[in-house]
């Protein structure tokens, strides 16, 4: 608590553009170019990413003072590892389909950097309400991202949004990518976001 | 469970962890320590190796676990604790890379010392993790998943240093301003995804 306080908004809308996790910080893109291929995925990832970050941050702020320097590791690996059952579960019972299409990658949260990466700088020094507006804050800049490229995926791979053809299907058997489907253009993709990011934010440019 | 399984399937299986269904560029898992330990081509070698030896455990282990412990039915026919699979593969895992590191500084000091630093991170990598989770969902049974264990550790590893390898002959080219360090190597992963791309042939 001894850090300066920043004030909610830069908190929370910080780490959308200015600082954003996945183009700045090199934070969790495992997860995120696996499930852009369809909007519907992408939007239940993002919303599991960003619950998970707020609530698993806001438990380890509110404990910080407990846990020993040691074992911190594990016991951020546990908060987090209950939070992401808790959620798996969910998807389970409710979302069954689009669970079954996330596979693994709703397990793979846990490993994802940005929860990670929030609770060991940010929550583990910070207190319980600004770690979860924090986490909230991560989660969306990293939905943006995943939003973002998800359009464009499914836009041009199968000419649909949310699932909607939105062409005729002459169309989509003349102009679908193929490729846009397959894993390179999501490389792509993300490389090209983060050149136009870095153009309309030149301060973020790296020293070559 | 110890169904042997042909030595040509097994070499197929291999062949497809390894190049076919590459961890890092086709399910871009580990993707966070991919780009950050790939600046030159010793420490990528280093985190190879110790990414295909934590692999090649932990994947067989976490397999018997589930099998006797985890799976509905393994216990007795009315308890499912299928749902503790994420919370003690993660623990599993976090307990080898901490044996595996004790084992190494005390027998082959010299391999700690290179390794030294990549093996705390593979506990938070997700390719290891992934391996587990991708061994329960294809049913692999005990022979099966150490060697998928192996090649997956092993088309993993490769990606990095071939990555690495890219990178440092990229220092010397002039890149565009924004597309300098995380940019460009992304599209040259993209590139490196694209040439794996061919192997879906086989």
């Amino acid at each position: 608590m001894s850090s300066p306080k920043k004030s909610l908004s830069k908190i929370l809308f910080g780490p959308i553009l200015d600082n954003n996790p996945i183009a700045l910080q090199i934070l969790g893109i495992c997860s995120a170019l696996a499930v852009t291929t369809k909007l519907d995925k992408s939007l239940t990832m993002a919303i599991a990413v960003t619950l998970v970050t707020a609530v698993s941050s806001a438990a380890i702020a509110s404990i910080r003072q407990w846990i020993p320097g040691s074992i911190r590791i594990i016991v951020q690996m546990t908060v987090i590892a209950s939070m992401v059952i808790v959620v798996d579960q969910f998807l389970k019972a409710y979302l069954y389909d689009v669970s079954k299409e996330l596979s693994v990658f709703v397990g793979l949260i846990i490993t994802n950097c940005i929860v990670m990466g929030r609770a060991e700088g940010f929550a583990m020094s910070n207190n319980a309400s600004d770690s979860f507006w924090d986490g909230i804050g991560n989660g969306l800049g990293y939905s943006l991202v995943l939003m973002v490229i998800a359009v464009f995926r499914e836009l041009f791979g199968s000419w649909s949004l949310f699932g909607q053809q939105l062409v005729s299907d002459e169309f989509k058997r003349e102009f679908a990518q193929g490729l846009m489907l397959q894993s390179p253009s999501a490389f792509f993709l993300i490389g090209l976001f983060i050149w136009i990011l870095r153009t309309a934010k030149p301060a973020q440019i790296e020293k070559a | 469970m110890l169904d042997l399984i042909s030595a040509e399937d097994a070499f197929r299986l291999f062949l497809k962890s390894a190049f076919v269904e590459n961890l890092a560029l086709v399910f871009f898992l580990g993707m966070c320590t991919f780009i950050a330990i790939s600046k030159n081509v010793k420490s990528a070698v280093g985190l190879a190796i110790a990414v295909v030896a934590v692999q090649a455990i932990t994947v067989p282990a976490n397999n018997l676990i589930d099998y006797f412990l985890l799976r509905p039915g393994a216990i007795s026919d009315d308890i499912d604790l299928s749902f503790l699979r994420l919370i003690s593969f993660i623990g599993v895992i976090a307990a080898i890379v901490q044996i595996l590191e004790m084992v190494l500084e005390k027998y082959v000091p010299a391999l700690f010392n290179e390794l030294g630093i990549f093996l705390p991170l593979i506990t938070v990598n997700c390719a290891i993790l992934g391996g587990s989770l991708f061994m329960i969902e294809r049913s692999y049974n005990f022979v099966e998943s150490t060697i998928y264990g192996i090649g997956s550790g092993f088309g993993w590893g490769l990606a990095i240093v071939l990555l690495a390898a890219i990178r440092e002959k990229l220092k010397y080219s002039d890149v565009p301003p924004g597309l300098r360090g995380l940019g460009i190597t992304f599209v040259t992963i993209g590139l490196i995804a694209l040439g794996f791309l061919a192997f879906s042939g086989i």
